[in-house]
């Protein structure tokens, strides 16, 4: 076997006997210390509890799940709008990056209590707190990948006469590309957190309840399969929006980017 | 160019009363010390700088041989500048694209121009999967696709190795040869500007000044062979002591 598929094979079997492992060995510390369901369930419990609650665990998740993705959807366009305006008039950029710092620095625990009232659409009020937290990485990538264009290309562009919207769209955009997705990676997780946070605070606002409330209602009760069911299914959401958000920045750069190209053979 | 001068906002003089007539069809090469301002110098001539002082005047061909306004003047950097998300084709590409004009024909020119440069089959690659040397003939392309009357090159081939720059040099005189444009090339090498150019202008360094200018007479169409000719050993000798003399004025 070439040491290449080796290592591949590696990166997937050894996680996962890690994974196994300290499974098995929590399984068996709560068997064997009597630790009672309502402190630390063990694996099998939660995995039964996943099974019976897993319905509507999972209706609850698509509710998380849309305040998530609509955020994520908003982070995209109004975070590469915003960076595409800062790179086009430099006096804008100056005057209103700080601000976009300021909501950044600032914690959505604290403002969304403030937004929850001011948004009377619960459904909206959550996107809003989401989408603060989750712009900003999209903002601040984009822009220092525009700001990135090579100096002699530029040159090159103004030889050839190009305008400023060919110069946006031939050069600046291809090249904030690779800096506005790694953006959004950090910010597919960041929206999911910005969704449970708020929904933490929202409580029942809403008719419909997300799984961060489903948390907290579980944990009132004690019911602690289903909180660590709830909480496995969230973690799972978060990684697999990373892996689709990782998957489309290297479909989109395969070609060209660094970061897209697999490892070569020497 | 009359009395051209540069002075940066930095209060570094990069150059001083250049005075510069280049004629139609020549190959000068700008050769000096580094920091001489030859690059500043190109800028310059490609209008890509302004002069601090003095003019410089490019009267063109106004002939309709021009296939787009903006690209009588083609320019190859020190690196190959391509853009790395782009395809071979739509590298060379670029100046039509630019002025709106990408049809039949421009792509049919464009194919053309990547064959003139030994690149048939590569117009689909991407730039990194192509080796220095492509990357840089991919450049020329790009100059040239848009047949200008004046082709300024910036050390275009510093950073490759020998025998792939020997090379080069070699593709680059047949394009000239066969299109007469006027080049100016900067460089440097000693034995690469003896070797192409039909004359040499040596510069020197702080603030750059033209301190020699010498005409190469060797015959021509030149061949590999003519790298180990006495006329030509002789000519980079007297080249050298030129350039020698040229930054004997000058703290190393």
């Amino acid at each position: 076997m070439s040491t290449r598929r080796f290592s591949r094979l590696w990166r997937i079997v050894a996680p996962l006997a890690v994974g196994a492992f300290f499974l098995a060995l929590w399984e068996v510390v709560v068997r064997a210390e009597n630790i009672p369901p309502y402190i630390l369930p063990g694996p099998l419990a939660i995995a039964a509890s996943l099974w019976t609650d897993g319905p509507s665990l999972l209706g609850s998740l698509l509710v998380t799940l849309r305040v998530t993705l609509a955020a994520l959807a908003a982070a995209a366009i109004l975070g590469g709008a915003i960076a595409v305006l800062f790179s086009l008039s430099r006096i804008l950029e100056l005057s209103l990056f700080p601000y976009a710092v300021i909501l950044q620095v600032t914690p959505i625990v604290a403002i969304a209590p403030l937004i929850i009232i001011w948004v009377r659409e619960p459904f909206l009020a959550l996107l809003v707190c989401a989408w603060i937290v989750a712009f900003f990485p999209v903002v601040a990538n984009t822009t220092v990948g525009l700001n990135s264009v090579d100096r002699n290309l530029l040159a090159l562009f103004r030889l050839y006469g190009a305008s400023q919207v060919q110069v946006l769209r031939y050069l600046k955009l291809p090249t904030a590309l690779p800096y506005f997705l790694a953006g959004l990676r950090i910010s597919g997780g960041l929206a999911l957190i910005g969704a449970v946070v708020a929904e933490f605070v929202a409580g029942t606002g809403g008719a419909e309840t997300g799984l961060a409330f489903r948390i907290l209602e579980a944990g009132y009760r004690l019911a602690i399969p289903r909180l660590f069911a709830a909480l496995f299914l969230l973690s799972l959401t978060g990684i697999v929006i990373y892996l689709i958000l990782d998957g489309l920045s290297r479909l989109l750069l395969r070609h060209w980017h660094e970061s897209a190209l697999e490892e070569e053979e020497e | 160019m009359r009395g051209i001068a540069k002075r940066f906002r930095t209060g570094v003089a990069a150059l001083e009363a250049i005075d510069l007539d280049i004629g139609r069809g020549e190959f000068l090469s700008l050769i000096g010390p580094s920091g001489c301002g030859k690059t500043t110098l190109l800028r310059i001539i490609a209008g890509l700088a302004e002069p601090s002082r003095g003019e410089r005047q490019l009267s063109l061909s106004a002939e309709g041989a021009v296939k787009i306004p903006s690209g009588r003047v083609g320019y190859v950097f020190q690196d190959p500048t391509l853009m790395p998300w782009s395809t071979v084709l739509d590298n060379v590409l670029l100046p039509f694209r630019v002025a709106r004009r990408t049809g039949s024909a421009e792509r049919e020119r464009v194919r053309e121009e990547i064959r003139a440069v030994g690149l048939a089959g590569f117009e689909d690659a991407y730039p990194r999967q192509l080796s220095g040397g492509m990357r840089m003939r991919v450049s020329i392309a790009r100059a040239l696709v848009t047949d200008p009357e004046l082709l300024l090159l910036d050390e275009p081939f510093a950073a490759l190795d020998e025998i792939t720059r020997m090379a080069l040099n070699d593709d680059l005189l047949r394009l000239w040869e066969a299109r007469r444009t006027t080049v100016v090339f900067v460089t440097h090498s000693v034995f690469e500007s003896v070797y192409l150019s039909t004359r040499i202008a040596v510069m020197t360094a702080r603030p750059g000044r033209i301190a020699a200018d010498l005409a190469v007479e060797l015959p021509q169409p030149r061949e590999r062979a003519l790298r180990t000719s006495p006329a030509y050993a002789a000519i980079c000798a007297k080249v050298s002591s030129a350039l020698e003399l040229a930054m004997a004025h000058q703290p190393r």
